[in-house]
């Protein structure tokens, strides 16, 4: 083969290499945007589509009012706090099942599996956030339900805890994965000084390693619960959805029916009549709830970075 | 007298040293990474209230050794042993021993200061709180009474709840024997504690190891000559995982018995 010269004769180019980086540098530019732009346009988009829902319906009812019945023969009231506290019960209970059982696999896999169960688990775990959600939900029904009903002895099994347990396994995955993470860069001469002390690996986990990456493991939480608040087929599917505001905290509460923000949206957008206050008010839950998982994606993103920090 | 404590006796009466005065006695160690052949049957004896310094090159097994007082090579999973290393009358290989235990009584500071990311007040007392000491003033005593052994309470006495990585190197290294010292131990292991420090650091923790030396027995692992000389009453020469030469400090120093001793500890190669 002839070898090419670089310096002699260089081969004519239509354009120059400098207004070919240039043309790269925008095409990315663009890409990158892109994703803002969308973000920016959901945003306006939704505000422009709930204000209509004001008015007729007053701010100070929409947030305060505990009663939700758009369809109403006597008067339609909007009222978003039953499917606030919905959202909150379910998440909360979601969470306080899957922070403690994600936090001790986290440990497990980072401090006591050995590297092959490590690597073949981590994965796994990681795969069970790739189950869809109407799956869950399927379980849900089917499974989950029933084991409820026979287990607190009520009639019915879809309800708020129902929600909450299926939501925790959905949250599991990320939160696991994330506090590995977070586990494993702590500085092993942290373990070593305090194995050096006497302490044994227990011991050693607890004191050291997961306060040394608590803000890890936080933020592991918040994007956990970024999930179950933003989850809605497999709640819709196992939660009963029924709009009435939930009472008699915390048990009745948690065995009884609820409605979550996103399966109100995904029941009553399908048979709204387009362009009414009851279609903008829809708009304006799905308002709400993207500020709730806004803030919350921004808050774990804000302690994550400052995790980050810390440990370079 | 048990069988185990006429053993001890007979090798310290070899050595010509009162039995109460052997702290640690190793005895035909061989410690292997796998295939590699790191220590080859070593055998050495320890008094108490002494200073041990070893030297050697990169790589002769002198760290490998220091953390087989405290079995912290356990964590290494390719490693093995053989022979025994005896700490007053237990064979810390003893199949009856809980390493847990062995660590309290066998202190560790490491080359790189690490303290915890706590406070200076917590970093001390994590060894007691670990042991299930709750006594608020208890805690608080012994944390000032190590502070002061390691020579680091008047510099941070006022501070003590702030976090320890605002500490300089020199005082996290300090910190890191205050809290090594706040268990109480009997011996104290040190690998290269200076190695990352400043001269006027290093002084400072030389002078500590002078003090230090009335209460415990401590073994100091230390690339830097002079270092050796100066902290250690006894110097311990490894090389190729071969423990060379070990002597008073001023025998090996001044007139070795080994050539290879000496081209050594005067710089001819290292």
């Amino acid at each position: 083969m002839k070898a090419i010269a670089l310096t002699d004769n260089p081969p004519k180019r239509l354009f120059s290499t400098a207004f070919k980086d240039k043309c790269v540098h925008a095409v990315f530019f663009i890409n990158g945007m892109l994703v803002v732009l969308l973000l920016g346009g959901i945003f306006l988009l939704l505000i422009q589509t709930s204000i209509p829902a004001f008015q007729e319906v007053s701010i100070v009812e929409f947030l305060t009012s505990t009663n939700w019945n758009p369809t109403s023969y006597v008067k339609a009231s909007y009222g978003i706090i039953p499917m606030l506290v919905s959202t909150f019960m379910v998440t909360v209970g979601a969470l306080a099942i899957a922070i403690p059982i994600g936090i001790g696999a986290a440990a497990y896999l980072s401090d006591v599996a050995s590297p092959r169960v490590r690597e073949i688990l981590k994965p796994t775990i990681e795969m069970l956030a790739a189950v869809p959600s109407v799956v869950i939900g399927f379980l849900g029904i089917v499974f989950v339900g029933p084991l409820i009903a026979k287990f607190f002895n009520i009639y019915n099994g879809l309800n708020a805890i129902n929600g909450s347990v299926l939501l925790a396994v959905m949250a599991l995955p990320t939160i696991i994965s994330i506090s590995e993470d977070a586990l494993s860069s702590v500085p092993y001469s942290y373990d070593q000084a305090s194995l050096a002390l006497g302490a044994t690996k227990w011991q050693t986990v607890i004191r050291v390693k997961i306060p040394a990456a608590l803000s890890g493991i936080i933020a592991a939480c918040m994007l956990g619960m970024g999930r179950a608040i933003g989850e809605t087929m497999t709640v819709l599917m196992a939660t009963g959805c029924a709009p009435a505001m939930p009472e008699g905290f915390p048990f009745e509460a948690f065995l009884g029916s609820v409605r979550t923000l996103t399966s109100s949206i995904a029941i009553e957008l399908g048979e709204v009549a387009y362009n009414t206050t009851h279609y903008y008010a829809l708009f304006a839950l799905g308002l709400v709830l993207f500020v709730i998982t806004f803030v919350i994606n921004l808050i774990s993103d804000i302690i994550l970075h400052n995790f980050e920090k810390v440990h370079r | 007298m048990n069988m185990k404590n006429l053993k001890q006796e007979k090798i310290a009466e070899d050595r010509g040293v009162e039995l109460n005065q052997l702290k640690i006695s190793v005895e035909n160690f061989n410690f292997y990474y796998g295939a590699v052949h790191a220590l080859k049957s070593v055998t050495m004896q320890i008094l108490e209230n002494t200073v041990v310094g070893i030297i050697g090159p990169s790589g002769c097994g002198k760290s490998t050794f220091l953390r087989s007082f405290n079995r912290m090579n356990d964590t290494i999973p390719s490693a093995r042993y053989e022979g025994k290393i005896v700490v007053d009358t237990q064979n810390i290989f003893d199949k009856e021993l809980d390493v847990v235990d062995l660590r309290r009584q066998v202190g560790m500071v490491f080359q790189k200061s690490n303290p915890f990311p706590k406070s200076i007040f917590d970093n001390v007392a994590y060894g007691l709180r670990i042991n299930g000491i709750k006594d608020r003033n208890f805690i608080e005593q012994r944390v000032e009474t190590s502070l002061k052994q390691s020579a680091l309470w008047n510099e941070v006495k006022d501070r003590l709840n702030k976090s320890a990585f605002a500490l300089s190197g020199g005082q996290q290294q300090r910190l890191c024997i205050a809290r090594a010292l706040a268990v109480q131990p009997e011996v104290l292991l040190l690998d290269e504690p200076a190695s990352a420090l400043d001269p006027i650091a290093t002084g400072k923790i030389e002078e500590l190891i002078h003090e230090l030396k009335l209460k415990y027995t401590i073994v100091i692992v230390t690339h830097n000559m002079q270092q050796a000389a100066r902290v250690s009453d006894y110097t311990a020469f490894f090389m190729l995982g071969e423990l060379v030469e070990y002597d008073k400090t001023s025998k090996i120093f001044t007139n070795p018995a080994k050539k290879i001793t000496e081209d050594y500890v005067t710089g001819r190669f290292g």
